[in-house]
């Protein structure tokens, strides 16, 4: 293994471990998800028309206030102990490091998200190929919010109360990706088709995965000055 | 090797040091002391290119720092104030990840027998939260005898660290400025080394 890809996988082994280790605060954003997509339908009642139709956007925005949850803290505990001196003095690049931290982010934060959607999308009655649309499109979706959010999380590095400043940045940023994601699953249960809103959606995700790590990696430069 | 012209690191609207020029060849250190607040650790922090400075200019072999870029990290091993450990891990585990930010990968083996030169073989297995601020100290410090770096830049070395530690840390900055290494140590006690070290005194 070159030792980019040594340094980079050292990041996110350490960062899996350290989720590992704590896994009530690893745990968090999937739960939240879970409960927020849980309680819509109780609230609202056993209609299955209504509730097939705001299915996706609830299941969309639950999904995304559930990568809000962690953000703050994606740099920060690393700012406060050292860890990020270090890792902006690696002799590898550090926007390749950055996107190792992003990379552990989602696996941690993101695919369970994944992982749970289709579970939680049952209680809307959404039928099985809308369901598959409604993942590949979170499977498309949810590395945007966390390249996105990352840059979020890097600008308010240090920042007091930064939790919130980080929901205030990033929410708009956010946007294209929730239009296309659940614009996507309610094409599908449209009956048009959800090719176009996931095609957009990877665009999205091309052009996040190119400018995110830079954004960030100056972003966390100025925080270390 | 390590050269700097002219340095001055502003605060604010603070001049915290400035005109600071120093250079070393291969096998002599510098010793920064001063008071609280004279800018020790901003110095440094100048020295390895984490912040710029006001004026002046750091270079390495006769190149900024700046151009240098990845060559310069590459010789470079920083120890900052701050342990830059995980307080979940085990003291293995985090000399490892250490190890592998730099695209080091090191065996077990190694990892415990180089805990094991800075006497805390005993307590490696541990979540580092458990361990003293001596041993933790150490833990980082273990990191030095991994590097191949040539320049190390420590800040505070000697803080929470005992008799047994000073010495350890006082050989090995021997034996690396032996080996043709460069060292920048900031202190407020003596350092008990045999090797050349130049006095640098910061805000008088």
């Amino acid at each position: 293994m070159s030792p980019v890809l040594a340094a980079a996988a050292g990041v996110v082994r350490r960062d899996l471990l350290l989720a590992m280790r704590r896994k009530s605060e690893a745990l968090a954003p999937v739960l939240f998800f879970v409960v927020v997509a849980s309680l819509f339908p109780l609230g609202i009642g056993p209609e299955p028309d209504l509730l097939r139709r705001i299915g996706p956007g609830v299941l969309w925005v639950g999904a995304l206030l559930a990568t809000l949850l962690g953000l703050g803290r994606l740099f920060a505990a690393d700012h406060d102990d050292g860890t990020l001196e270090q890792m902006a003095l690696s002799p590898e690049p550090f926007a390749v490091l950055v996107l190792a931290k992003v990379a552990a982010h989602w696996l941690i934060a993101g695919l369970p998200l994944v992982a749970a959607a289709p579970v939680l999308a049952l209680q809307y009655g959404l039928p099985a190929d809308t369901i598959a649309v409604l993942v590949a499109s979170l499977v498309l979706g949810t590395p945007v919010l966390s390249l996105v959010g990352a840059i979020g999380a890097a600008l308010t590095l240090g920042v007091r109360g930064g939790g919130l400043l980080v929901a205030l940045l990033v929410l708009p940023l956010y946007v294209p990706a929730l239009v296309f994601g659940a614009g996507a699953v309610d094409a599908n249960l449209a009956g048009t088709g959800a090719e176009a809103q996931l095609s957009l959606l990877g665009a999205c995700l091309a052009i996040s995965a190119f400018f995110a790590p830079w954004a960030t990696t100056a972003a966390l430069r100025i925080a270390l000055e | 090797m390590l050269a700097a012209s002219a340095l001055e690191c502003v605060r604010g609207d603070r001049t915290l040091f400035s005109g600071v020029s120093f250079a070393l060849a291969a096998g002599e250190g510098l010793l920064v002391q001063g008071a609280n607040g004279a800018g020790k650790t901003s110095l440094l922090r100048i020295l390895v290119g984490l912040s710029p400075p006001a004026h002046g200019e750091v270079t390495w072999s006769g190149q900024p720092i700046r151009r240098l870029g990845e060559a310069y990290r590459h010789a470079l091993a920083y120890c900052g104030h701050p342990n830059a450990l995980k307080d979940d891990l085990s003291a293995l585990e985090n000399l490892r990840a250490a190890a592998a930010l730099f695209g080091r990968k090191i065996t077990h083996e190694a990892a415990r027998a180089a805990l094991a030169r800075v006497g805390v073989e005993a307590a490696a297995e541990l979540p580092v939260r458990h361990l003293s601020q001596g041993q933790k100290r150490r833990t980082t410090l273990a990191r030095l005898a991994l590097d191949s770096a040539k320049l190390w830049v420590l800040d505070e070395p000697l803080a929470a660290l005992d008799a047994d530690g000073v010495a350890w840390l006082a050989a090995t900055l021997d034996a690396h400025l032996e080996a043709g290494g460069v060292a920048v140590v900031t202190s407020h006690q003596t350092l008990p080394v045999r090797a050349r070290f130049a006095n640098l005194r910061l805000g008088e």
